[in-house]
């Protein structure tokens, strides 16, 4: 549905992006991660037909993003991140006159409208000046406005800040209720977001794909072993030294805890689960067992890795 | 076609949301309707011919007043970025635009046609005229409007974008002036260019093709450039 093909956008002598390449395929939720700066929007942008590429090429359901923009511009909606809205118009209008432009015939256009308004609870604000809005309702009109057409992809550039926790869980409910029969793209911060909604996560920082993959596999791929918690009333030092002499155990971390109770960190090899083995362990040896759990890495800190990881790599930049 | 008419109906709608359309108006109306009794009073002769002579000059000021906020607004929000990713073509989104406060300015002028309306009542103008007067006017009013949009085009600020309308218009309005100063080719020129020359034979009731043309040539120009502009703004990202 949505191609990319060595994509690259130079602002003056600043690369905003350089040479991405991916894919999404129909039906997928697709997510961007990066930080701020790292090139989401500009991709967007691009995507979305706003502004031409400096190489490379962009393709939304078959068409060429800058040689067809216009039959590509039909096949979307879009969510700019500043949430731009006519302020002066009441909801319905403003989403009335979104459906005409984006070529929604006049006999479906008061159905589509309701449709996009009730998916948003917005139909009790329907005659009320967009300008007089809270930002969470205006959000909310911004993501409707992007419904309103039915299009084959959403373009959805941080769509849920803003939104209070109740609006947020709404909102993922929503975009992940449209995939199969949308494809979407969502921007974000919010790494939960990501985990929540995406079936695939991109990684861009700098302009660059970092990363590439399921929510899932990533969290696998980073891994690189399994990590228990456990917290055990015992001899730290005798503990410790037990458990590291375990077999298929890699790294033994202590924290001191009070009382005789001290909590260990430990790392084994990839695809061993010694669970039971380290329990039996302590139990046998007298001690007392009190917390053994997994220990998963969140989103956050696969992200912030890969990022710091990509800038520790990365050679020093040649000036073009 | 249809994207054109959306966003001429959504922009007209727009003005009377705001001040802006009701305080230029009453401030047209009430300029042009003390004129109109001034004239009548001074000369006692059911004639359009002066009014419509000031009318231009009216335009001068209220043209950029209505123009500044139509695409610089837009930039300013951020409402641009959806237009322009929206399948609505460039041309169309600038054509919707200047139908939108052209129809602005033809509902001011429908207001004015009590005055004739009045003369005709209190005495026996020549029609022919009056007719003519007012398609002078409205072919010089879509003139400076579209000048004004191609200003408003230009920049994210409103101010600049009304001084920048008025100082061209002032510059169109003088050419006149400038160029029964200028010797030669050039002066040639500056009269050619003039608004005020081109305009004069409406009200007295000639329409010659070639004023005609003149008016239909600047505001297709203004308008192709504004097309441009709006298009330049795609490739600065």
């Amino acid at each position: 549905m949505i191609k990319v093909e060595q994509l690259t956008k130079y602002y003056g002598p600043r690369a905003a992006i350089r040479d991405l390449n991916f894919e999404v395929a129909k039906g997928e939720i697709l997510g961007f991660l990066g930080p701020n700066g790292a090139g989401k929007t500009t991709t967007m942008r691009i995507l979305t037909g706003y502004i031409p590429p400096t190489s490379g090429s962009a393709s939304v359901a078959g068409y060429n993003t800058f040689t067809q923009s216009l039959e590509a511009r039909r096949h979307i909606g879009y969510l700019p991140e500043s949430v731009p809205l006519y302020t002066e118009m009441e909801v319905s209008s403003y989403l009335d006159f979104m459906a005409r432009i984006r070529g929604v015939p006049g006999r479906n256009r008061r159905a589509r409208v309701n449709y996009a308004m009730e998916a948003l609870h917005l139909t009790h604000v329907r005659d009320r000046i967009i300008g007089k809005l809270s930002k969470g309702y205006r959000q909310r009109v911004g993501i409707a406005q992007a419904l309103v057409a039915d299009p084959d992809v959403l373009i959805l550039d941080e769509p849920t800040i803003g939104l209070d926790p109740m609006q947020i869980i709404e909102t993922r409910n929503l975009i992940k209720a449209l995939a199969g029969s949308h494809t979407v793209i969502l921007s974000t911060h919010i790494l939960p977001e990501v985990s929540a909604t995406c079936s695939r996560v991109l990684i861009i920082n700098d302009g660059e794909i970092a990363a590439e993959d399921t929510p899932e596999n990533l969290t696998r791929r980073l891994r690189g072993a399994e990590t228990l918690r456990l917290e055990v009333r015992g001899p730290r030092d005798e503990v410790a030294r037990r458990l590291r002499s375990l077999p298929r155990v890699v790294e033994v971390a202590v924290t001191d805890g009070g009382d005789g109770r001290h909590a260990y960190t430990v790392v084994c090899e990839l695809g061993a689960d010694l669970r039971e083995r380290l329990a039996a362990t302590v139990v046998q040896e007298g001690w007392g067992l009190l917390e053994l759990r997994p220990v998963e890495y969140s989103l956050e800190e696969i992200f912030l890795r890969i990022i710091t990881e990509e800038e520790a790599a990365a050679p020093e930049a040649v000036p073009v | 076609m249809g994207n054109i008419w959306a966003i001429a109906q959504r922009e007209l709608r727009s003005y009377f949301v705001s001040p802006v359309a009701y305080v230029v108006t009453a401030l047209f109306l009430l300029i042009s309707g003390f004129l109109f009794s001034l004239i009548l009073g001074v000369s006692n002769e059911a004639s359009m011919r002066p009014l419509f002579g000031n009318f231009a000059v009216i335009f001068l000021f209220i043209v950029p007043a209505l123009t500044m906020r139509l695409l610089a607004e837009e930039q300013r929000t951020g409402t641009l970025e959806l237009m322009l990713t929206a399948p609505v073509r460039d041309y169309e989104l600038v054509l919707g635009k200047f139908l939108g406060v052209f129809l602005l300015l033809l509902i001011m002028l429908a207001i004015t046609l009590v005055y004739p309306a009045i003369l005709l009542l209190a005495g026996n103008p020549d029609r022919g005229p009056i007719f003519s007067g007012y398609l002078g006017v409205i072919l010089q009013g879509a003139a400076f409007l579209s000048i004004g949009l191609l200003a408003s085009s230009l920049t994210q600020n409103q101010i600049i974008a009304a001084l920048l309308a008025f100082v061209i218009l002032l510059l169109l309005w003088l050419s006149d002036a400038l160029g029964n100063f200028t010797q030669g080719r050039i002066g040639d020129l500056f009269r050619f260019l003039s608004i005020t020359k081109h305009y004069d034979e409406f009200p007295r009731g000639v329409i010659d093709t070639r004023d005609v043309l003149y008016f239909i040539t600047i505001t297709a120009a203004a308008l192709f450039f504004t097309v441009q502009s709006v298009t330049a703004r795609r490739w600065r990202g």
